[in-house]
C-alpha cells in the first residue's frame, strides 16, 4: 500500500501506549423524556483497536456514538476520555480533543468540492487569524498549502484523486461514504467513529472500505469503534465487540465469544413467546 | 477554440488553488480591471455614473455582503436595507462630527459600525433557521427605519428629517457634495468594490469561508468536525453587515447625498439586494455582481429600447417595464435555478469542450 505514511507523525496524541484504555464508559443511562435509549452501559475502547458495538435496530447504537462526542448528554454515569473524566461537552471541544466522526447517512458539504470537504476536517488545526484570511497570503497562503499537502496525502491513500474537483452532491453513494471518512481522517483523530460505513454498498465497495479501515487502523494508529450490521465485516474487521439489546449491553468480548453468545443469539433472532 | 487549458500545468497547490486557474481567464480579468480603471474614467459623465455605474458598483457592494451571509453561509437575511441605512447614518455622524476624517476612513468606520449592529441582529440565528430567521431580520429592517426615523440624534435635528453629506475632499479631488466631479466618485467607489470583492474570495476560499459553507451544507456535521456555531454565524453576520454597511455610506455619501431612511433604505431595498442574490447565484462572489448588473442595467436597457426605440409613452414604458423584468426574473430562475454565476459556468465549462459536447 502507501508507504510514505509516518505511524509516528499522524498518531501519538496523548501518548497512550497501545492497549491501554483510551475513553471508558461507565453506567452511562440516556433517556429522552419517557423513552430510556441507554440504560446503565459501560464499556471501555482500547488504543488502537477496532471496537465494534453491534446490535439489532433501535438498540441504541448511535445514541451510544452520540454521547461519545458530545451531541448527547447523558443523565448519568460518566465518560473518561484519556484518563480524564469528561464534563459536559460540545460536540466542537469533542472534535478538538481528537474524537472523529462519520455518519450513518452521508452528512457531506453538498455543495462543495471533495477537496474543499476535506480541507473543512482540516480546520480545527489552522491557526491562522481573520486578517491573513483576508490577505490569503504570505503565512496564511503558506498555511493553506502546508494542508493542501496533507489532504492530498489522505486523497492519495482513499484512492479518490480523480473526484478531487468534483462537488460532492454528484458522486456515487460509494465515493461519497469514502469522501466522509477521508474528511474525518483529515482531523487525525485518536479515536474515529464509524456509524455503519458500509450500509448500502455492494461486495466490493464493503471490501474496498474494510480494507480503508484496517489500513487506517494500522497504519496511522488510529482507535477506531464502529457500528455495522454486516457480520461478516464485524467478525473479521474488530477486536472486541460490544452487543447492545433495547439500550442494555448483553454481551462484551472478542468476535468469536460474542458469536456464540446464547443471549446475542437471541437479541438477534428473537425468543419464542411463553418461554 | 481560444478557450482551452491545454498545456498548462499546474507544479504547484498555491497555482492549483489560485482564484483564476486558467490562463485566458486571468488575461480576461486584467483586461477588464485595466478598462475599468484607465479607460473608463476618462469617459465617464454625469448620466453614466448616476443613471448605471454608481447604482452598478454600490448594489454590487451590497449584493456581495448578503451573497456572504445567504449564499455562504446559509442564513437569511431581510434585514438589508436597514443595515444599509446603519451604514448611511454612520457615515452621517462621522462626517459631521468629525468634518477632518478622510472618506476612506469614513466608509470603513461605517462599514464597523454596521458589522456590530449587524452581529446584534445576528444572534437569535443561532437558534432559529430558514424562514424564522428571515422573520427575525424582518424585524430589524422595521426597527432601524423606525429609529432613524425617531431620534433626532441621528439627523442631528435637522428639520426636514433627511441627512445631507456635507462637501468633502480626497486627495484634493471632491468626492461628495453637488459639484463632485463624476470620475472622482466612479473610482472612489470601484477602488473600494474591487479591494474588497477581493478580500471576500480570499475568506471564502479559506478556512473562514469553508466553515461557513459547513453551517450552510449541514450545521450538524459541521459542529462534529469542530466547526463552532456561534462564531461561524457571527462572523457571518459581521462581514456580511460590514460591506452592506459600506455600500449603505457610499449610497448616502457619494451616490445620492441626500437621503430621507424611509425612502431609501426600505423592504424594497431589502428584496431588491436578496432578488440580485439570488438571481445572480447563491454562493458565487461574481454571481453578486450579475445579478446587480442584471437589476440595475436591464431596467435601463428596456426603458431606452421603448421609449428611444419603440417610442413610447415614458409612463407606459414603466409599467410594461415592469411587467417585462418580472416575467424575466420568472424566465431566468426557470432556465436555471442556480442563478446567472451558473449558467457563465456552465457556458465556460462547454466553451472549454467545444466543439465536442463532453
Amino acid at each position: 500500500m502507501n508507504a510514505f505514511v509516518d505511524p509516528a507523525g499522524m498518531s501519538g496524541h496523548s501518548g497512550l501506549a497501545r492497549g491501554e484504555v483510551l475513553l471508558r464508559v461507565d453506567n452511562v443511562s440516556l433517556s429522552f423524556g419517557g423513552v430510556k435509549a441507554i440504560t446503565n452501559i459501560s464499556f471501555d475502547i482500547l488504543k488502537g483497536e477496532v471496537r465494534a458495538i453491534i446490535g439489532p435496530n433501535g438498540a441504541g447504537k448511535t445514541s451510544m456514538l452520540n454521547v461519545i462526542n458530545g451531541f448527547y448528554h447523558p443523565q448519568e454515569g460518566t465518560i473518561t476520555w484519556r484518563g480524564q473524566v469528561r464534563r459536559k461537552m460540545r460536540p466542537y471541544e469533542a472534535a478538538s480533543h481528537g474524537i472523529a466522526r462519520t455518519f450513518q447517512n452521508v452528512a457531506l458539504f453538498k455543495g462543495m468540492t471533495t477537496l474543499d470537504n476535506i480541507m473543512t476536517g482540516r480546520g480545527l488545526k489552522m491557526r491562522k487569524n481573520f486578517f491573513w484570511q483576508c490577505l490569503h497570503w504570505g503565512p496564511a497562503l503558506k498555511e493553506e498549502n502546508e494542508h493542501r499537502r496533507k489532504v492530498e496525502e489522505i486523497i492519495d491513500f482513499l484512492e479518490i484523486q480523480a473526484i478531487r474537483k468534483t462537488p460532492v452532491g454528484r458522486l456515487p453513494y460509494g465515493l461519497q461514504k469514502r469522501v466522509e471518512l477521508a474528511r474525518a481522517l483529515a482531523m487525525e483523530p485518536e479515536l474515529l467513529l464509524l456509524d455503519e460505513p458500509m450500509a448500502g454498498m455492494n461486495l466490493e465497495e464493503k471490501e474496498d472500505m474494510s480494507r480503508f479501515i484496517l489500513d487506517v487502523n494500522q497504519q496511522f494508529g488510529t482507535t477506531i469503534a464502529l457500528i455495522e450490521h454486516d457480520m461478516g465485516v464485524v467478525m473479521d474487521l474488530s477486536d472486541r465487540v460490544v452487543v447492545l439489546d433495547y439500550g442494555r449491553k448483553i454481551a462484551d468480548g472478542p468476535p468469536e465469544e460474542v458469536q456464540s453468545n446464547q443471549n446475542v443469539i437471541d437479541a438477534y433472532l428473537g425468543v419464542p413467546h411463553g418461554n | 477554440m481560444l478557450y482551452r487549458e491545454a498545456g498548462q500545468f499546474k507544479s504547484s497547490y498555491a497555482a492549483d488553488q489560485a482564484i483564476f486557474p486558467i490562463a485566458q481567464d486571468r488575461w480576461a480579468v486584467w483586461a477588464f480591471l485595466a478598462v475599468a480603471f484607465l479607460v473608463v474614467p476618462f469617459f465617464v459623465n454625469d448620466y453614466w455614473t448616476n443613471a448605471i455605474l454608481l447604482p452598478l458598483l454600490i448594489y454590487g457592494m451590497a449584493a456581495l455582503g448578503l451573497n456572504i451571509l445567504v449564499g455562504y453561509c446559509g442564513q437569511i437575511s431581510l434585514g438589508t436595507g436597514g443595515f444599509m441605512a446603519v451604514g448611511a447614518y454612520a457615515s452621517y455622524k462621522l462626517m459631521t462630527s468629525f468634518p477632518e476624517l478622510n472618506m476612506i476612513v469614513v466608509v470603513l468606520l461605517s462599514g464597523g459600525i454596521t458589522a456590530a449592529v449587524g452581529v446584534m441582529f445576528g444572534l437569535p440565528s443561532l437558534r432559529i433557521k430558514g424562514f424564522y430567521l428571515a422573520v427575525a431580520t424582518l424585524a430589524a429592517q422595521f426597527f432601524l427605519v423606525w429609529l432613524f426615523n425617531k431620534v433626532g440624534w441621528f439627523y442631528n435635528y435637522s428639520a426636514t428629517g433627511q441627512i445631507n453629506a456635507p462637501d468633502r475632499f480626497l486627495f484634493g479631488f471632491q468626492l461628495t457634495g453637488a459639484s463632485a466631479q463624476p470620475w472622482v466618485k466612479y473610482l472612489f467607489c470601484l477602488t473600494l468594490l474591487t479591494v474588497f470583492a477581493l478580500i471576500a474570495k480570499n475568506l471564502v476560499r479559506g478556512r473562514i469561508g469553508r466553515n461557513w459553507m459547513a453551517i450552510r451544507d449541514m450545521d450538524i456535521a459541521a459542529e462534529l468536525i469542530g466547526v463552532r456555531p456561534l462564531m461561524t454565524k457571527l462572523s457571518a453576520f459581521a462581514v456580511s453587515s460590514f460591506y452592506i454597511g459600506m455600500a449603505g455610506s457610499l449610497l448616502f455619501a457619494v451616490y445620492l447625498g441626500a437621503v430621507e431612511v424611509g425612502e431609501s433604505f426600505g423592504i424594497n431595498v431589502s428584496f431588491l439586494v436578496l432578488f440580485m442574490v439570488i438571481i445572480g447565484g447563491l454562493g458565487s462572489i461574481v454571481g453578486s455582481f450579475m445579478g446587480a448588473a442584471f437589476l440595475v442595467l436591464m431596467p435601463i436597457l428596456l426603458k431606452n429600447f421603448m421609449v428611444d426605440g419603440l417610442g413610447l409613452m415614458p409612463v407606459t414604458a414603466k409599467h410594461v417595464e415592469i411587467l417585462l423584468m418580472g416575467l424575466l426574473i420568472i424566465f431566468f430562475l426557470i432556465v436555471e435555478p442556480h442563478g446567472l454565476a451558473r449558467l457563465w459556468q456552465i457556458t465556460k465549462e462547454k466553451l472549454r469542450m467545444w466543439p465536442f459536447p463532453y
